[in-house]
């Protein structure tokens, strides 16, 4: 029977019916690719706009240089501003993942009275406008007498990166296997040693994460550091004050910089992520 | 008695830093909100009168400014989640083996200044931008028509910078779906918006939720979006508040005004809250 | 043409359906035709192309060529919703958020079906959980998600359920339990079904016609019966039990029967079971047809003689004997326990013997391995 049937011609499926399909399966990545060419297009202007042999203010296109990357310090301020960026971005990261990470575990790995306060606690600077946090900090800092500056921003900073850093460690500890624990235990490892041998490394990955996540905060943060640091400059601060004379196409240069840098760190370390779990 | 006592004591110094650095400064701008001016005084120079008028005359005198900011939220909230659940729905279920991948690319911008992004936006809507001659010879907008310095440039920005905010939390939520309950739900004579409607878009509540509200928040406070790519029309909370506290010193309004902004966002996000979770969240 | 499609009825006709993606071929030149009515198994190992020839009867996968019919009405491209095909899902595919007569009112309510809530609580009691209406899927057991997921397709009366390793979550009591069940169910609805299973008992169990798969094509198609005693090559040999497969030569006629050489001793075999092309020969015998019988003691029909127990393992209703034959291979005997105890032991000479009926016979080139060496519990992740 299915001898007679091979036969027989192969029927086809119709042109038209293939076409309805395809377009059907792939409207939605056509319609993606649209979605992040909208993302990108700033990014992209940034870029080419650091080539630009613009002078002072950099808003018209004048002629392809390499001037502005190879002396990217050209224009006056824009890397002190970027010092204290970083500085503040490291101190604030190194503070907030601390704490973070303390707060996480302790959310995450105990059972107590007065955990879901707690969680609120945390969720709290998340919920709040960046401006009230901003402006309650300055208040404080004046009724205090502290004068707005380096140090003020720098706690600024670690008050909104904690929340961000518990919320990124607590789920890479929620992710784990508490039998992996149980297993070290069962095999010798006292408390400190089963911490230090196997939770902390299978924890570190979030950690380190958080980590990245609270120095891009800190670092691309306006609103809360202009109401903190008085008349500290910082790089989107430097970017925000010359917008209405023009940004030095150096600004174009540390952003595109930043861009490429950043997303070397992650792909990098879902790589080596990828690679340890295999 | 260690083992119980742990967990406080990890929690102890980030919450003590929580608690003087973000709990006392609320509390603190409670107390400035319903300060008067002293008579005489220098600029500046505040004192306690527990004059709760403040926070009406504060409302009435910027109502504009707050009904703005609250509109200009809603719409790019709404903005970016038309935007975002397909970009997220074409991540989980569509990407493949790029799906990590194009995760970081969704985040990526954000590693370019938003500052610096908010400016690319206005120099390509500007009048040098291509943007706007090219739309004027396709006779799209008239000659007059300008894209900055508008309220649409103000909540495309805000669209803009808040749409990773958007879809992370939208492509945890439908990267969670078995997409085999999507095609049980063709399976079962729905066709593809039914399946969206009935099965997709109730599954992916949480994220819709989480989304939206990680986009609302910081966009009803935004200021710099306005400043940027508005203009004295467009105006939002966040402009109001930034220049009392550094233009009129005027520290109680400002500090009024932040408080009116934390309740009306914090009530309407636990009415959006409650009015989600009927809906029963899995 | 959407109506049409919906309420299509009748046999299922695939021709020459064929399934690629990339280079590589699912489902190859498949033709099949599966009356109304009939409880149909698609059978094979993981990765053989039942699941993608089960997609696409459902309309979740496209053929690359070939058609698909359902009674005179085309339904090749038809939207999986415009189909009057229902399936039960692998994981059972309950939407979540939907308590259980939700679940299973969803058909119907897509349907416009009036008197939805009567539909649904008659298919409940059908399954016999009319308690967990308004539970959740998260709340049930495997064995219940199992019955809702099946109800939630029957409900809909469909021209074709068809079944995805339906019982492949659940544990080996209670599947055998479900076969049961799921074969009365389907008499009692009187629906086709089809259902694609690795496990060779599930689909002898339950299904009136099996159809077993390999590479994309049906290496074979019949009644279990059909298939597991006179099975057409050594894949279906090998995958439906155990054969012991001897190599051997064609070597003249007796009537309806073959004659056939074994390394030197003649057995016959009826004309009708071989599937030989030349006198190259493999003849199979099942292992629990061969009767073991010391030396001394008469047999009829067909013997080897000359073998040796090397291996005795005694599993309560049966003992399996391993049997060394004087060329070097090891026979495989199962013998009943009717007397209580094993009657052989290890080292004992003995003669095996079987009837002729139950002999049949391969070709020659073939590959005595295949079908044996796959490993029927994985799941087919295709």
């Amino acid at each position: 029977m299915s001898q007679k049937l091979k036969d027989a011609t192969i029927p086809t499926i119709p042109l038209g019916a293939r076409i309805q399909r395809w377009i059907g399966r792939n409207l939605i990545r056509i319609y993606a690719v649209f979605a992040f060419t909208y993302l990108f297009i700033p990014v992209a202007y940034t870029f080419a706009f650091s080539f630009n042999d613009s002078g002072k203010s950099n808003l018209i296109w004048k002629g392809f240089t390499l001037g502005n990357w190879q002396n990217p310090c050209g224009a006056p301020e824009v890397c002190n501003a970027l010092g204290n960026s970083i500085k503040i971005g490291f101190l604030a990261t190194f503070f907030s993942t601390i704490l973070g990470t303390m707060i996480a575990f302790a959310i995450g790995r105990h059972k107590f009275r007065g955990r879901s306060t707690s969680n609120l606690l945390i969720f709290l600077p998340m919920a709040t406008p960046e401006i009230v946090m901003g402006a309650s900090l300055l208040s404080l800092f004046l009724v205090l007498k502290i004068n707005p500056g380096f140090w003020p921003t720098v706690i600024a900073h670690i008050v909104f990166c904690i929340s961000f850093v518990v919320v990124t460690v607590k789920a890479r500890i929620a992710s784990l296997d508490p039998r992996l624990e149980q297993a070290a235990m069962d095999l010798y490892a006292n408390e400190f040693e089963t911490f230090r041998r196997v939770t902390l490394p299978l924890v570190a990955p979030g950690i380190a994460g958080a980590a990245l996540l609270a120095f891009s905060l800190s670092f691309d943060d306006f609103i809360i550091t202009n109401f903190n640091s008085g008349t500290l400059t910082t790089f989107p601060k430097f970017i925000y004050v010359s917008a209405a004379r023009g940004i030095p196409a150096q600004a174009n240069v540390i952003g595109s910089a930043m861009f490429f840098l950043a997303l070397t760190i992650v792909i990098v370390g879902q790589l080596v992520n990828r690679r340890k779990v295999r | 008695m260690g083992k119980i006592r742990t967990p406080y004591l990890l929690l102890l110094p980030g919450f003590g830093f929580l608690f003087t650095f973000f709990i006392l400064p609320i509390i603190n701008l409670a107390q400035t909100s319903t300060q008067t001016r002293v008579s005489g005084g220098d600029t500046g120079q505040y004192e306690q009168t527990l004059r709760f008028t403040n926070y009406l005359d504060a409302f009435v005198e910027n109502k504009e400014q707050f009904g703005r900011s609250f509109l200009y939220a809603i719409i790019a909230t709404v903005l970016a989640l038309a935007i975002a659940y397909p970009l997220a729905y074409a991540i989980a279920f569509k990407a493949g083996k790029y799906k990590n991948l194009l995760l970081v690319l969704v985040v990526a911008p954000f590693f370019t200044s938003f500052l610096l992004r908010t400016i690319a936006w206005k120099q390509i809507l500007g009048e040098e931008g291509f943007v706007v001659p090219t739309l004027r010879s396709l006779g799209i907008i008239s000659e007059s028509t300008t894209l900055t310095s508008t309220s649409f440039a103000v909540v495309m920005g805000m669209t803009y910078n808040f749409l990773p905010f958007m879809t992370l939390p939208l492509f945890a939520s439908i990267d969670r779906i078995d997409p085999r309950t999507l095609e049980a739900s063709g399976d079962l004579y729905a066709n593809g918006l039914t399946t969206f409607r009935r099965v997709t878009l109730p599954l992916s509540m949480p994220g819709v939720v989480a989304g939206t509200l990680l986009t609302f928040i910081p966009a009803a406070g935004d200021y710099v979006n306005a400043a940027i790519l508005g203009n004295p029309n467009t105006k939002m909370l966040g402009n109001v508040i930034e220049s009392r506290y550094f233009k009129i010193v005027d520290y109680p309004t400002a500090a009024a005004l932040s408080f009116t902004l934390m309740a009306a966002i914090l009530i309407l996000v636990t009415l959006y809250i409650r009015k989600a979770g009927t809906e029963e969240l899995v | 043409m959407v109506k049409a499609s919906i309420e299509a009825r009748g046999d299922l006709r695939l021709t020459r359906l064929t399934k690629s993606y990339g280079d590589f071929t699912a489902v190859d030149d498949l033709s099949l035709t599966i009356p109304k009515g009939s409880f149909f198994a698609l059978l094979g190992p993981s990765g053989c192309g039942k699941t993608t020839t089960l997609r696409m009867i459902a309309g979740l996968e496209e053929p690359t060529a070939g058609s698909i019919h359902l009674g005179e009405t085309d339904i090749t491209t038809t939207k999986p919703y415009q189909r009057p095909i229902n399936t039960v899902f692998q994981n059972y595919a309950l939407f979540p958020h939907l308590t259980i007569f939700e679940n299973i009112a969803f058909g119907l309510r897509r349907r416009g079906q009036k008197d939805v809530k009567e539909a649904v609580d008659k298919v409940l009691n059908l399954v016999e959980l009319p308690h967990l209406a308004e539970r959740k899927p998260t709340q049930l057991s495997g064995g219940q998600q199992q019955r809702i997921a099946l109800a939630r397709a029957i409900v809909n009366r469909p021209a074709l359920l068809l079944l995805d390793e339906p019982l492949g979550a659940l544990d080996l009591k209670l599947r055998r339990q479900m076969q049961i069940e799921l074969k009365w169910i389907q008499k009692e609805v009187g629906l086709t079904f089809v259902h694609v299973t690795h496990d060779q008992e599930e689909a002898m169990t339950m299904a009136d016609t099996i159809a077993v798969m390999n590479e994309g094509q049906i290496e074979q198609m019949g009644s279990p019966a059909e298939l597991y005693d006179n099975p057409e090559t050594a894949y279906v040999a090998n995958f439906l039990g155990q054969s012991n497969l001897i190599k051997g030569t064609i070597s003249g006629n007796d009537g309806d029967s073959l004659i056939v050489d074994l390394y030197g001793q003649k057995i016959a075999l009826p004309k009708n079971r071989s599937h030989a092309i030349d006198n190259s020969t493999y003849a199979g015998i099942r292992p629990e047809k061969f009767r073991i019988s010391l030396l001394e003691t008469p047999v009829h029909g067909n013997v080897l003689t000359g073998g040796r127990i090397e291996d005795v393992s005694y599993i309560g209703v049966s003992t399996q004997y391993q049997v060394e034959m004087p060329w070097g291979q090891e026979l495989m005997v199962f013998e009943q326990n009717d007397d209580g105890v094993a009657p052989f032991n290890k080292g004992d000479a003995v003669n095996i013997s079987w009837a002729p009926t139950f002999t049949f016979a391969l070709r020659g080139d073939e590959d005595v391995t295949a079908g044996s060496e796959v490993e029927p519990e994985d799941l087919d992740e295709e």
